[in-house]
């Protein structure tokens, strides 16, 4: 915060820049880039990545990191689908799935805030246990299709508004809500103070621990939206998802965007602007036909480069020193 | 005399006891002893990429109803698509007391595995490849010979496009390790050689994931919403290319062509038009040949290492216009059986 106010490039602007730069440079050279439908493509295709990006985004703020996101997405949507498909209704399925989504945050909550594991062991063990727990019992294979009675998911993912796609709209709302609540609820203030000074927030007299259990509940609850929007849109879940980079690339989101791993910074305008950039990335490579393991190769370049030049314009302090990242 | 016909009698009747249970037992056919001494109590293990997809499931089925049914003890290993996960299990294998007779491996790509494959044949284990091949030639490959299915998908992308149209296809590629991937590009763009108006306008990688076809299916079709065809290599990513088409309001105007184990889905999806051809992997038909292998390898006296061969699987573009009750394969019918036989 304090390196903003005084004006000096933070990493946000740095990335913000890039961007801009980026998106100039394919707009001049490839063709077909500015046109309308290309820009909502893009948009769409960070849409989930993004909607994932402000749930890590809340935890990463309050000093904390979830690594089961993309196995709750992926499980707890297939599991859901699976109770469908099998006939059970739509509500009831939810109504469980809603339990048992909760009950993984809660669960991580409590290891982390209670049993003060940390939160990258906590969280990477719960996503092997709720992936092995779900792929071993609840479903017979990797894609789960959405089942033809349910046509209303199907309907959800056609649905648009003001031109928008469904996913860039949830993106939106997702971003905007979390803004709203960092910015003007006292859980969101908690939660800066929480990832700024751990202890000083709990001497303080902040419920610090009863607000980590909340933080790991949004975060689960957050990536199961995530899970059932991109149902909608492919009309299936497909857990192999789980094997990807996704995670990663989520992270990459959060840490280019500007929320620094060590907490207490940053805010949604990061993640929106983190998202952006992946997508515009990606896109401009895409319809240049760089294969694949090239894309990763700059994509991985870009990262190192905007952590490199963080680190040299904001180096770090006696406090995160003290501390440690994650 | 008397002595003598008594002893020609207890003779007689001792030759008698002696040959009747040995007629019973030889019929002349000396076949099944030889195969109960050859093929029982020897160990199989299959090795998917993963076990939760089709055609992992068809296999496991089919291969594994035969093993036991000739007395052979059948096991799988699931990597779920980890590389590093199905080293270890084929390593495992190698080392175990209990000795597997043959691997039955679904390689994920040219290279990784070839030191293992040689090193299990030397420890005396029948190597064959399913599905995907790699440099290393062992035993036997089972599997498609992925060039001819994408001459065949090419076939039938330029029979979807026809003369009138635009010329123009897309292509979603898997990756660029895999033979599967590899080798179907490498098919395609022999057979549009023969038609030099055809043109590939974009060739992106899925990686295998679904979610990364429809994002560059999108992309794809936004530079180029002229394309007559799009030919996706897997039909777990063509659900995403399929979104991507339907997103972008071209599900008649493109026409998605892919290939795939034949489970239900494809029929289902050739059906309501949002495949318009699958290149269809006769899951069955394989499944028998890797059995019939296996019961040769086993009783040829052959070493592992010392012969070669490749069997590859009859394919054929399968539309709209061939579907007959039975082209699909239920994976449900599957499930059920192996459930059924777990109980």
């Amino acid at each position: 915060m304090s390196v903003l106010k005084s004006g000096t490039l933070s990493q946000e602007r740095i990335v913000f820049l890039f961007a801009v730069v980026l998106f100039a440079a394919y707009a001049v050279f490839l063709d077909g880039f500015l046109m309308a439908n290309n820009l909502v493509a893009i948009l769409r295709s960070v849409s989930v990545l993004g909607i994932l990006a402000v749930g890590m985004g809340l935890v990463v703020i309050g000093r904390g990191i979830d690594l089961s996101m993309v196995a709750v997405m992926a499980m707890a949507t297939a599991w859901q689908l699976a109770m469908m498909n099998a006939g059970t209704s739509p509500l009831l399925a939810t109504t469980i799935v809603f339990a048992g989504v909760v009950a993984v945050g809660v669960a991580n909550g409590l290891l982390i805030a209670y049993a003060e594991v940390p939160p990258v062991f906590a969280t990477l063990a719960s996503a092997s246990f709720v992936f092995g727990l779900v792929r071993s019992r609840f479903i017979v294979q990797d894609a789960v299709p959405v089942p033809p009675s349910a046509s209303f998911i199907l309907e959800f993912g056609q649905a648009r508004l003001v031109h928008m796609p469904i996913e860039v709209v949830m993106f939106a709302v997702a971003a905007f809500l979390s803004f709203l609540v960092l910015r003007f609820t006292k859980f969101g203030r908690y939660v800066y103070y929480m990832g700024d000074n751990y202890q000083a927030a709990r001497t303080m007299g902040i419920p610090v621990r009863p607000m980590i259990i909340g933080q790991y509940v949004v975060s689960a609850l957050i990536a199961w939206l995530a899970g059932l929007i991109t149902a909608a849109g492919l009309q299936s879940i497909n857990t192999r998802v789980v094997n990807s980079t996704l995670l990663y690339d989520v992270i990459l989101v959060v840490v280019i965007g500007g929320i620094g791993l060590s907490g207490g910074k940053g805010g949604m305008r990061n993640v929106v602007i983190g998202a952006l950039l992946i997508g515009i990335m990606l896109n401009g490579m895409t319809i240049l036909n760089l294969p694949n393991i090239y894309q990763n190769l700059i994509k991985a370049t870009i990262l190192l480069i905007a952590l490199v030049i963080d680190s040299r314009l904001n180096p770090r302090d006696e406090q995160v020193g003290q501390q440690g990242d994650i | 005399m008397t002595t003598k016909t008594t002893l020609t009698r207890t003779l007689a009747a001792a030759l008698c006891l002696a040959t009747l249970p040995a007629l019973a037992q030889e019929t002349g056919d000396p076949g099944p002893a030889y195969v109960q001494s050859a093929l029982a109590g020897k160990k199989v293990v299959l090795i998917p990429l993963a076990l939760g997809f089709d055609l992992a499931q068809g296999w496991n089925h089919y291969i594994g109803s035969e093993v036991r049914g000739f007395g052979g003890v059948w096991e799988t290993r699931d990597p779920n698509w980890d590389t590093a996960a199905g080293a270890q299990a084929i390593t495992d294998l190698i080392s175990s007391a209990d000795k597997p007779a043959a691997l039955l491996v679904h390689t994920p790509d040219l290279t990784s595995y070839s030191k293992l494959f040689k090193r299990a044949q030397d420890a005396g284990i029948f190597v064959i490849q399913v599905d995907n091949r790699s440099n290393f030639a062992s035993d036997a490959f089972v599997g498609s010979n992925w060039e001819t299915l994408g001459e065949l998908e090419a076939k039938a992308a330029v029979a979807a496009c026809g003369d009138g149209s635009s010329k123009k296809i897309g292509l979603i590629q898997g990756d660029q390790v895999n033979s599967s991937s590899l080798d179907q590009y490498a098919g395609i763009a022999k057979v549009l050689k023969d038609h030099p108006d055809f043109e590939i306008v974009g060739a992106p990688d899925s990686n295998w994931d679904v979610t990364t076809a429809r994002t560059v299916a999108t992309t794809l079709l936004q530079q180029h919403p002229e394309v007559c065809a799009v030919i996706d290599f897997w039909d777990n990513t063509a659900a995403g290319t399929a979104a991507a088409i339907r997103d972008a309001g071209l599900t008649d105007k493109v026409k998605l062509v892919t290939t795939g184990g034949g489970e239900e889905l494809d029929c289902k999806a050739l059906e309501d038009g949002t495949f318009h051809a699958v290149v269809m992997t006769d899951v069955k038909g394989q499944s028998r040949d890797i059995s019939a292998l296996l019961k040769f390898l086993l009783q040829s006296g052959l070493k592992p290492g010392q012969a070669k061969s490749w069997l590859y699987t009859l394919e054929t573009a399968t539309t709209k216009a061939d579907l007959k009750p039975g082209t699909c394969w239920s994976l449900k019918d599957v499930q059920a059986a192996e459930a059924a036989l777990a109980k």
